[in-house]
């Protein structure tokens, strides 16, 4: 898997398949003995025709007969077996594959992946690498048959005319090489040209959406549907300027193989003529290059699903080349037994590795059985500290540590064995509820588990399943509302049962009423651990036995919700704000 | 899947002239085939023979290639008017597409989800190249070059027609059978299929989750496990689909075996000769190929079509509110009577039974916490939500005589005005034209350039306002200063984002671009959000100047200062929610009032306001 991990662009994809090399092989292998038999079968049929021509006795076709219907037969049986081992060595391959971009993205994730974390954006990441399953079904393998047809047809025209070999055989490369490179070429440049044009229609088409009640309200509809005319009749009429190009391919395929064909004859004819070639082969002559070509004529299309395959490829290696946000110590320490305690001086941390520092000298602490708020405008670093925490991300200077050993010192996993997150976005996976809690903890019986959801208030909706803990949740946790999805994902990480508890904005989606109620149920469940709660709502916080104040990176304040009250400032103004919303 | 879908014809006009070109192009490619195929038998016949040389069948071989040349010419035509026909067709797909998804408004696809409409219209129908390039000329040829080469054929040889004539219809026949035969066996697998596809995504955006949990790196051994299942039964599928293929391969070869070797032993017999067969023995295999080339581009073209169907599941959505032909009622009272929203597929009411009364002249504020259906109640107004109870009602302004319309209403809503009319028959676009509507994060925008001035923003509300018109609304929502005193003035430019203005000034912009209308109706959703205490005295000014005008003003309001100018306040949603929300939670107002007496009170002001028509 290293090899898939340290190459880039179709190399990676194909490194992925190279395990499967044998039964690719054997794919291929069937297919040219598909693809043979094919021309075998025109070739022969000539043969016969042509022998029948001259009247001997039946007897004297009757090879040719058996044969002609050998390979009608082999041709489609070979086609067959050889899709079903080409698709499973495919399908072995994409598995490998997916195995490998998973235990790169487990590196990089979350940080290094939250660029990706939009549903679309992940979805096209999961299809680029589906995508790889296209490199040896439809480019390596319909070229390897082509290919080897290619060298038999030529071997066998040379056997029967040296000239003919000759003719055939630079028809064949052209059609091997030359036109699906002009084809791709052709079709590369119109999608340069057609790009940027269709880049503009898409950003109106994206821009009227957006503001599509304002449009509507304003009754501007018309007119902006108009501007967007305006603008894909450009698109339009560039896309027609290129279809000439683009209908190239058949045409110029039809061209060669008439080439192959008429060449072949030319050769063929002053042979029979001069008696050099026995006449029953002339119709061989003219039948075999043009079913050869029929084999081959579809590799223009193997071109352009190359060009597919080598774009999916690139934007994988965008993702998958990034740099790791925190990679483990050579050596890590082992895990203090019993760590509870955070403690951070002068912290500095970046988000992005190539961006300011998002943390400028943080001091933080929470001990055991501490309650914490750390709170700010958006911006401040709460999510980078947050992370920091987690060991998701380096930090550059300062220190983090766990029960006195620096987190930096200490393997990510053992860290997140005593520290756990909740975010506004913790994922509920496409299964059973029970499936879904037992994450937390694998070995807890449905005793347990009904316990715990009685905990974080979902005793009740519980109840209200048809299936209790056998209830499918649906792809991401589809058919839970906003509250009871941050409440499943407590409750799992409380079966998890970390002396820390991280809660990263876990009410940020939800309407104010939800997340008010959702908060008050946080802290209560996670009484008596050491919990950080991080937010820029301040409700439901006043309790905390600590609250920092973040802003631009740096703790501008910690104290007391009181004491903060009443020395002013944002926290202060914050609080007043959100008071007055509330009527 | 239907090869051509009969909408695809509808939205897509030009698909009809294609299609007509396509068959024209396809019976000339038909001719062309078996030209070349008498013109290739005729030359190996002549010379085999021993009858002809080079030289003699030189002009045979010219006639050959220029029919060769004029193949590939016709195919050139072809593909290329295919991919023509393919950039018009998407473009008439997008404007279609764009125009009714716009009219369906933001309770719509186009507030649903932006983001897919745009990709499905923009780079989804791109897949119809694809469709159109390659599909369904093929599709077209498939029926008219069997035919054509049967025919030919036919005239040459009966023998080797009816063989051919056998096995053609034989090969729908198979694919139907087998396709039936294997359905049931396919749907079963198919779900779990879907499930087992789904898979890995699950897991990779769920990584951040179980790498919090411990649980990541144990997961690739569970991607392997499920990689294998999934291979299996896809495996278990295709076995049975490829039959299909295999049975349309297997025909396709043994006619051609079968016609070459029974014409093969007439020829020794003497009952067909030599070029007869011979020209038979080339034509057979091209009845065929256009037939395994459908196959081959079928899943291209599924693509294309694919994205067309999803395109028109959203031409075939309604309207949340039809709208009709009657036009509103000038200078109207707007009745809302119970009027309370569930969105489809939800549990809870995003608005529950609120009623109120708007009277020309007047300003209501709407007051509640948070998700309470405020902003609701505004699209309900604007028609852009239709109501899931109650109804809302236009009556013609009787000037004084408003209060006792009202008063009417709340005593017996069976005493209805004769001239009132409801909302969803009215000409939504002349309504709409009639209402000046600051949202709560407006989107600054013009119809003809993505990034419009600020002079241009302004003008949406009304697109041929002079300059002089579009200061003075500036002026009157309180930002003309502020935006003069920019580098580039009025002239400043809006990006997307709307970096140029802050928060403050792009919420007043939008103010004025809803007074730069004279709106009869004002509807604003937190005008004075992000606002310090002097602008906001100045955007009070201005809805007190509508009032005084004689505009109905709706404003959503969580600020005190709005509330104290208000005629009339509107706890909306006031019921007790049946989530049972805590307690306590939402200070109560002085001023917060049942819905019954804030129509009363209504009715109060209507006296006092009346004077002004």
């Amino acid at each position: 898997m290293a090899r898939v991990a340290s190459r880039s662009g179709v190399r990676r994809l194909w490194a992925a398949m190279r395990p499967e090399r044998g039964r690719l092989a054997f794919a291929a292998l069937l297919g040219f003995i598909a693809a043979a038999s094919t021309v075998a079968l025109m070739g022969t049929s000539g043969w016969l025709i042509s022998r029948a021509a001259e009247m001997p006795p039946v007897l004297a076709l009757s090879v040719a007969a058996v044969l002609v219907r050998a390979f009608a037969l082999s041709r489609s049986f070979f086609r067959y077996v050889e899709r079903i081992v080409g698709h499973d060595a495919a399908f072995r391959g994409l598995t490998g594959l997916r195995v490998a971009v998973y235990e790169r993205l487990d590196v990089l994730a979350p940080v290094g992946l939250a660029r990706f974390s939009r549903g679309d954006l992940l979805a096209r990441l999961v299809a680029d690498v589906d995508a790889a399953m296209d490199l040896p079904l439809r480019v390596v393998l319909p070229w390897a048959q082509a290919a080897l047809v290619s060298v038999g047809t030529v071997v066998f025209m040379a056997w029967l005319i040296p000239g003919a070999g000759a003719v055939v055989g630079l028809a064949l490369l052209a059609g091997l090489v030359a036109v699906p490179w002009v084809v791709a070429r052709i079709a590369a440049r119109a999608e340069a040209r057609i790009a940027p044009m269709r880049g503009q229609v898409s950003g109106a088409v994206v821009a009227d959406l957006d503001g599509c009640a304002e449009l509507l309200a304003f009754g501007a509809v018309d007119a902006s549907v108009a501007h967007v005319r305006t603008l894909d009749r450009e698109l339009t009429a560039v896309a027609r300027r290129e279809a000439a190009g683009l209908g190239l391919g058949v045409g110029v395929s039809v061209l060669v193989q008439g080439a192959a064909v008429i060449g072949s004859l030319l050769v063929a004819i002053p042979a029979v003529t001069s008696g050099r070639l026995a006449p029953v082969w002339l119709a061989v002559a003219a039948l075999v290059p043009l079913a050869a070509y029929d084999v081959i004529a579809s590799l223009p299309n193997s071109a352009l699903a190359y060009q597919r395959v080598r774009a999916a490829a690139g934007r994988l290696d965008d993702v998958l080349d990034a740099q790791p946000p925190v990679e483990d110590p050579p050596r890590p320490r082992p895990l203090p037994e019993r760590a509870a305690t955070l403690e951070c001086r002068d912290l500095v941390a970046r988000w992005d590795p190539s961006g300011p520092p998002t943390l400028r000298g943080v001091g933080f602490a929470v001990g055991p059985g501490e309650r914490v708020a750390v709170v700010g405008p958006s911006g401040s670093g709460k999510s980078t500290l947050a992370a920091v925490l987690l060991a998701f991300l380096s930090y550059d200077d300062g220190v983090a540590e766990l029960e006195g050993v620096p987190i930096s010192e200490l393997a990510g996993d053992d860290v997140r064995r005593r520290v756990c997150l909740l975010t506004q976005s913790a994922h509920v996976f496409d299964t059973t509820l029970r499936d879904n809690l037992r994450l937390g903890k694998p070995d807890a019986d449905d005793g347990e588990l009904v316990a715990i959801l009685d905990r974080v208030r979902l005793g009740g909706w519980l109840a209200s399943l048809p299936d209790g803990l056998g209830t499918e949740l649906g792809p991401r946790g589809s058919t839970l509302s906003g509250g009871e999805r941050q409440r499943l994902a407590l409750a799992r990480l409380l079966l998890a049962d970390r002396p820390v508890v991280v809660l990263d904005e876990p009410t940020e989606h939800l309407d104010p009423l939800t997340a008010d109620a959702v908060t008050a149920d946080l802290l209560q469940a996670t009484e008596g651990r050491a919990t950080v709660y991080i937010t820029h709502r301040l409700s439901g916080i006043e309790r905390v036995d600590r609250i920092y104040v973040l802003d631009a990176g740096r703790v501008q304040a910690v104290g007391t919700h009181e004491a903060l009250l009443s020395r002013g400032g944002w926290y202060a103004d914050r609080w007043q704000e959100e008071r007055d919303r509330v009527s | 899947m239907r090869p051509l879908d009969p909408r695809l014809l509808r939205y897509a006009r030009s698909t009809r002239g294609f299609l007509i070109l396509a068959v024209g192009l396809g019976a000339v490619i038909a001719a062309l085939v078996i030209l070349q195929a008498r013109l290739l038998s005729s030359v190996i016949v002549e010379v085999a023979q021993g009858r002809a040389d080079l030289a003699s069948v030189g002009a045979a071989l010219l006639a050959l290639a220029g029919v060769i040349a004029a193949r590939a010419l016709v195919s050139w035509i072809a593909e290329a008017a295919a991919y023509r026909t393919s950039a018009r067709a998407k473009e008439e797909l997008r404007d279609a597409t764009l125009a009714h998804v716009l009219a369906l408004g933001p309770a719509g696809p186009a507030g649903r989800d932006p983001g897919a409409i745009a990709t499905v219209i923009t780079r989804g129908v791109d897949a119809l190249d694809a469709y159109y390039a390659r599909y369904l000329p093929q599709l077209i040829l498939a029926v008219i070059v069997p035919v054509a080469v049967l025919l030919t054929v036919a005239g040459q040889d009966i023998l080797s027609a009816v063989i051919i004539a056998v096995t053609l219809p034989l090969i729908p026949v198979f694919m139907i059978l087998i396709g039936l035969y294997t359905r049931a066996r396919v749907d079963r697998q198919w779900e779990t299929l879907s499930r087992l596809s789904g898979h890995f995504l699950d897991l990779v955006a769920g990584l951040p989750t179980l790498k919090i949990l411990g649980r990541a790196r144990l997961q690739a051994q569970a991607i392997r496990a499920i990689g294998e299942r999934y291979r299996t039964t896809t495996m278990g599928v295709l076995r049975i689909t490829f039959l299909s293929s295999f049975a349309l391969e297997l025909l396709a070869s043994l006619s051609v075996a079968l016609v070459a070797v029974t014409i093969g032993v007439r020829l020794v017999e003497g009952q067909v000769d030599f070029s007869t067969a011979l020209f038979v023995l080339v034509l057979a295999p091209e009845a065929y190929l256009p037939i395994r080339l459908v196959g081959q581009h079928f899943h291209a073209a599924a693509e294309g079509l694919g994205a067309a169907q999803q395109v028109f599941e959203y031409l075939d959505e309604t309207p949340p509110v039809p709208g009709g032909a009657v036009p509103p009622p000038a200078g109207c009272v707007v009745f809302v009577e119970d009027v309370g929203v569930t969105y489809a597929g939800r549990s809870l009411p995003a608005l529950l039974p609120s009623s109120l009364a708007v009277l020309p002249g007047s300003i209501v504020a709407l007051v509640g916490p948070s998700g309470c259906g405020k902003s609701t109640l505004l699209s309900v107004l604007l028609g852009f939500v239709a109501p899931s109870c109650g109804r809302v009602r236009l009556a013609p302004s009787h000037g004084a005589g408003d209060l006792e319309a009202v008063d009417l209403e709340i005593g017996d809503p069976a005493a209805v005005d004769p001239a009132a009319v409801d909302l969803g028959a009215v000409d939504l676009r002349a309504w709409r034209a009639t209402i000046g509507w600051v949202p709560q994060s407006p989107m600054l925008l013009s119809p003809d350039t993505p990034a419009p001035t600020v002079v241009e923003a302004v003008r949406l509300g009304d697109p041929r306002a002079d300059l002089e018109t579009v200061r003075r609304a500036l002026s009157d929502a309180g930002v003309l200063e502020e935006i003069e005193a920019l580098p580039r003035g009025l002239d400043t430019v809006l990006a997307e984002d709307g970096a140029g203005l802050s928060a403050g000034q792009r919420r007043r912009v939008a103010l004025a671009r809803a007074l730069v209308r004279q709106p009869a109706i004002l509807l604003l959703d937190e005008p004075t959000a992000a606002l310090d205490g002097a602008t906001e005295g100045a955007v009070i000014e201005c809805l007190l100047r509508e009032r005084a005008r004689g505009a109905a003003v709706v404003v959503v309001a969580h600020r005190p200062a709005i509330v104290e100018i208000a005629d009339t306040v509107v706890r909306v949603g006031a019921q007790p929610a049946a989530t049972g929300a805590p307690a306590g939670q939402e200070p109560t107002s002085d001023r917060e009032l049942t819905t019954a007496e804030s129509l009363a009170q209504a009715a109060t002001r209507g006296t006092l306001t009346g004077s002004d028509f």
